[in-house]
């Protein structure tokens, strides 16, 4: 669905998505970096179902992950970087006790 | 009816269940609102130590909760998340604490035929119950009268069940001018005239300006209060009074009180303040972020109790208003509005008229 502009074809980096690491050009996202896999950022913690990015610019929440460390964190509003771990959230950020 | 917060709301409710035609004037969103910025809470155990009878409405107002949470969700379809399982207040120093002792013990007292139960936490007791306060926390109360709910959904629940039962509810619709004569009001707002024998002003701050056209008195100012909003996150805290959990898992770090007049503006100060009590509660909030903040301004009489009367002069026109309106509102859609629907208030509510603001002051 997605193409390239030709100029923006750059270096690409390595980022970690869900333990697997993956190249992707330097100026991506790390929602837009999930998208060229499978697209999954999170499931729900209503009704458990899996939410891909939607607006890809900050407003409408269903690109919430883990991102080095850091839960309910927008996918969309994140560019990657070398090393970034970038983990699919389940369900409910938990607090920790 | 004058005012669409949640005083007027949920009286303009209460009225209208009854089968009285209502019409509910009020002004539109850029309104200083109260009720679009409040806690929340369903609370009681500090409120009326020295006056009965303000412990007394409290208690009512909490018993009665479930009852109008069920039947607005049935008149309406809004559930406003009403839950009643007790609250603690989280003491951070002895001093605090035995503060509480002593105001829950004065509320024990002469709570009188009302049972009024309460809990003195320790930090071992509290930390078996509330098990991720933080190791400066000394100690909490406890009463299981307490409760909350999502203050949005309750506006929203009682605007939707006074249409539902008939009222009609006009926006944009400032009052400026009140002609009082007995049972017999005329009400002017947004170039339209209005007509009724019976007048319920419940305008928050704006009923200060509007009380005396109507004979009576509202010697209220704003007392304003900030909140903080975190993203959401699973279930983690029960009910306490300064931070509480929503529905949806965002927590509520509330709320401050500050005389700043009419500013409803937030201060980066008075901010962190809060945030820096609540990190100290619960130390797992570091962690959690922020997204949100907000100042709303406190609907505040002289002595912080409600004024609840009827005019002397003009016979017909009722005045409401209180800090507390989440919770008193199962008070006024019931007991407040059947009051008004007979057209004389409770003795009761005598304790709550303005004439006690008419004393002279000492040298
Ligand atoms: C920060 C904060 C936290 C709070 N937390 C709690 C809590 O946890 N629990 C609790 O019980 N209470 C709480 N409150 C208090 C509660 O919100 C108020 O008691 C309640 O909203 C007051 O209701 P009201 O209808 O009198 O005023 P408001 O809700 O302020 O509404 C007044 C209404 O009158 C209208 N109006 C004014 N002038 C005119 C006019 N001339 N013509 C037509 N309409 C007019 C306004 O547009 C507005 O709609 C809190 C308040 C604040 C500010
Ligand atoms: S995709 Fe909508 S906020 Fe990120």
């Amino acid at each position: 669905m997605f193409r390239r502009l030709p100029e923006t074809a750059a270096q690409p980096v390595t980022v970690v998505i869900d333990g697997r690491p993956v190249r992707v050009p330097f100026d991506l996202t790390a929602a837009a970096a999930v998208l060229i896999g499978d697209g999954i950022t999170r499931t729900t913690p209503v009704s458990g179902s899996p939410r891909a990015p939607y607006c890809m610019m900050g407003v409408c929440f269903d690109c919430l992950m883990e991102i080095d460390g850091v839960p309910n964190t927008q996918a969309c509003m994140v560019p990657v970087a070398e090393g970034m771990r970038i983990n699919r959230q389940v369900g409910a950020r938990k607090v920790r006790s | 009816m004058i005012g669409g917060g949640l005083v007027g709301a949920a009286i303009g409710y209460g009225l209208a269940r009854q089968g009285l035609k209502v019409t509910l004037l009020d002004e539109g969103d850029v309104a200083l609102r109260a009720a679009r910025g409040n806690f929340g809470l369903v609370w009681v155990q500090s409120k009326g130590p020295g006056v009965p009878e303000y412990q007394h409405w409290t208690r009512l107002s909490s018993d009665r909760w479930p009852g109008l949470a069920a039947e607005l969700r049935e008149t309406t379809g809004v559930d406003c998340a009403h839950e009643r399982r007790g609250g603690f207040a989280i003491c951070l120093t002895e001093d605090e604490l035995e503060q509480r002792r002593q105001m829950l013990e004065v509320l024990r007292r002469q709570a009188g035929a009302v049972e009024f139960e309460y809990e003195i936490l320790d930090h071992g007791a509290l930390a078996r119950r509330v098990p991720l306060i933080g190791p400066e926390v000394v100690g909490a109360s406890y009463t299981p009268y307490d409760g909350a709910v999502h203050p949005l959904y309750l506006l929203r629940a009682l605007h939707a069940g006074l249409l539902r039962h008939g009222a009609r509810y006009e926006p944009n619709a400032r009052v400026n001018a009140v002609h009082a004569a007995p049972h017999d009001f005329r009400i002017e707002a947004r170039g339209t005239a209005h007509a009724a024998p019976r007048l319920v002003l419940a305008a928050g701050l704006g009923s200060r300006e509007l009380a005396p056209l109507a004979g009576l008195h509202a010697p209220l100012r704003p007392v304003r209060g900030q909140i903080l909003a975190t993203e959401r996150v699973a279930p983690a805290i029960p009910l306490t009074q300064k931070i509480r959990q929503m529905s949806e898992g965002a927590l509520l770090i509330g709320d401050s009180f500050e005389e700043a007049g009419y500013d409803d503006s937030t201060a980066p100060q008075v901010l962190s303040a809060l945030a820096a009590r609540a990190v100290r509660t619960f130390p797992f909030l570091r962690e959690v972020q922020l997204v949100r903040s907000w100042a709303a301004l406190r609907v505040m009489s002289p002595d912080g109790l409600p004024i609840y009367e009827q005019s002397a002069r003009f016979p017909g026109a009722f005045l409401a208003s209180c800090h507390s309106g989440v919770t008193l509102a199962a008070a006024h859609a019931y007991p407040y509005a059947e009051a008004v629907a007979r057209g004389a208030l409770p003795d009761e509510l005598a304790r709550f008229a303005s004439r006690r603001f008419d004393v002279p002051k000492a040298a």
